[in-house]
């Protein structure tokens, strides 16, 4: 199976391990990527508050790219990138005045666009073209021991609907991880928003938001976070010294993307999937792991 | 007092001032492009919204409020409300609300209006945090992660201050340098010239703005007003 690959600013610079995983991922599954040629930025949500039209075109350019490849779907890692994609692509199909808005700004590269392609995230990509067991079934590795807090974030379950999980409490990284071997952590602020922009831009805000899910992990006894976003991945692993001092107790945990437990267990090296990238380190031991 | 020097807002009471009339129209524009903007109406003031937001509780106008108001005819107290900056996009409200109104694209046209009106606190971060990511994607097609925080920070502030703050940001940035997920230069993409095409065609369709007038505060009230 083929697919476009979109992988969005921050997997070229803060998110760069999250990047090498799903590639490492992907080829050991037997899946391929392409990747998008000469991508250009989603736009986000900052582009989004700022001028409309102009958002949505940018981002089609993007979808228009991904349609002239004819790889496939395209596959966005970073919630936000695919929020913003899926959205611009929905948008389009059910306004057509939008449409015809931002089929006349892309004329002026000649690109055109029939939203063919749709958008996805690589997490439910696995889980519903290749399914929990297939890929249960490819491991060469367990993942013993290893007790994962799952953190789905808020933009990749709520609200583009080609992502069928429930949006209250997804399961479908819990069920992988399990299948896995690694111990079930239940986990319930697992849909709660880490904040994102706003620890830049209103930063008590977001140091709130990231200490109550980082005490959540460590109250059910988590050996590791682990996220489907670069975003949330940034603000819950770099804040970790600023919030265990305002909080008055350690709440250092590693945080990791969930393709780099999933590339463990598929046998793949770890230097490969971007673990010496992380300021908070898996520890050692956690990287022996039982073979099947 | 010369009725001619009234606004019609003070001699028909129940209608709403030109000002308001204006943003109005402006905002149930944008609601129309987006799909089941029209929901709006359908708003039963349950307050799902406001429980359901992570970041009620920083706001000055909860999301529940937001509609309450608009409906009321007070987009204006919107446009300088701290809410429409505080959401993060998390979506929640949107999708448990049992109406269906997509609270959060009615907050991202807001937060438009309230640029396009110029109705925010000068070097307010929120706003200087999006125009600084638009000026990176104009200028190189992608996020530039270094450029965007070294812009934000010095426009946020007073240039003296603004190199103290830049330098606050440099033990993360060490951090993230050391670990190899910094990216000291920024890359442009081949295709920038497109883009550029693509971004001045797609402002040209952009809706033209009708500026408001400032809101001017009148002592003349009541029956005065109208000269009897």
């Amino acid at each position: 199976m083929d697919y476009a690959y979109y992988p969005g600013c921050s997997l070229e610079s803060t998110g760069v391990s999250y990047h090498k995983s799903i590639v490492e991922v992907f080829r050991a599954l037997g899946l391929g990527l392409h990747e998008i040629e000469d991508w250009n930025c989603c736009g986000a949500t900052a582009y989004m508050s700022v001028k409309e039209t102009v958002s949505f075109a940018i981002s089609a350019r993007n979808l228009a790219i991904a349609e002239r490849m004819g790889k496939g779907d395209i596959v966005a890692p970073c919630s936000a990138c695919y929020l913003v994609l899926a959205k611009t692509r929905r948008f389009l199909m059910e306004r057509p005045e939008l449409k015809s808005k931002v089929d006349e700004a892309l004329a002026a590269a000649g690109l055109t666009l029939k939203c063919k392609c749709a958008v996805r995230h690589p997490l439910e990509v696995l889980v519903s073209d290749l399914g929990i067991e297939a890929i249960a079934a490819k491991a060469k590795r367990r993942l013993t021991g290893h007790r994962y807090a799952c953190y789905y974030g808020c933009q990749m379950v709520r609200p583009e609907r080609y992502f069928e999980e429930d949006r209250e409490f997804p399961m479908a990284m819990d069920d992988l991880m399990a299948a896995l071997g690694a111990e079930e952590v239940e986990f319930p602020l697992k849909v709660r928003c880490c904040g994102a922009s706003q620890m830049v831009t209103n930063e008590e805000v977001g140091l709130d938001l990231v200490q109550s899910l980082l005490e959540c992990a460590h109250a059910r006894g988590a050996s590791a976070i682990v996220t489907t976003c670069p975003m949330c991945q940034y603000n819950l692993e770099l804040y970790q010294d600023k919030i265990s001092s305002r909080a008055g107790k350690d709440l250092h945990i590693p945080v990791l993307y969930f393709t780099q437990p999933l590339g463990l267990a598929l046998g793949c090296d770890p230097q490969a999937l971007g673990l010496q990238h992380h300021t908070v380190p898996l520890p050692q031991e956690a990287l022996i792991l039982e073979e099947v | 007092m010369a009725v001619s020097n009234l606004t019609d807002h003070a001699l028909s009471p129940g209608t709403l001032p030109h000002s308001e009339r204006v943003l109005r129209k402006a905002f149930l524009d944008q609601v129309d492009d987006i799909p089941g903007g029209e929901k709006l109406r359908k708003c039963i003031q349950c307050g799902t919204c406001t429980g359901s937001c992570p970041l009620s509780y920083t706001m000055d106008v909860s999301p529940r409020e937001v509609i309450a108001r608009f409906r009321a005819g007070d987009i204006e107290s919107l446009l300088r409300s701290r809410t429409i900056w505080t959401c993060a996009s998390c979506y929640n409200c949107t999708v448990r609300c049992p109406a269906g109104i997509k609270i959060t694209d009615l907050l991202y046209a807001l937060k438009r209006m309230s640029m396009d009106q110029g109705i925010y606190p000068k070097r307010f971060p929120v706003y200087v945090f999006s125009e600084s990511f638009v000026k990176m994607v104009k200028r190189y097609g992608r996020n530039w992660e270094v450029g965007l925080m070294e812009r934000f920070q010095r426009r946020t502030t007073t240039p003296v201050l603004g190199l103290f703050k830049s330098m606050s940001m440099l033990p993360i940035f060490f951090k993230l340098f050391r670990r190899g997920r910094v990216n000291i230069f920024p890359k442009k993409i081949k295709g920038i010239r497109d883009l550029k095409r693509i971004i001045e065609k797609a402002e040209q369709m952009e809706r033209p703005v009708e500026r408001i007038e400032e809101k001017r505060p009148t002592r003349v009230v009541g029956y005065e007003a109208i000269g009897s």
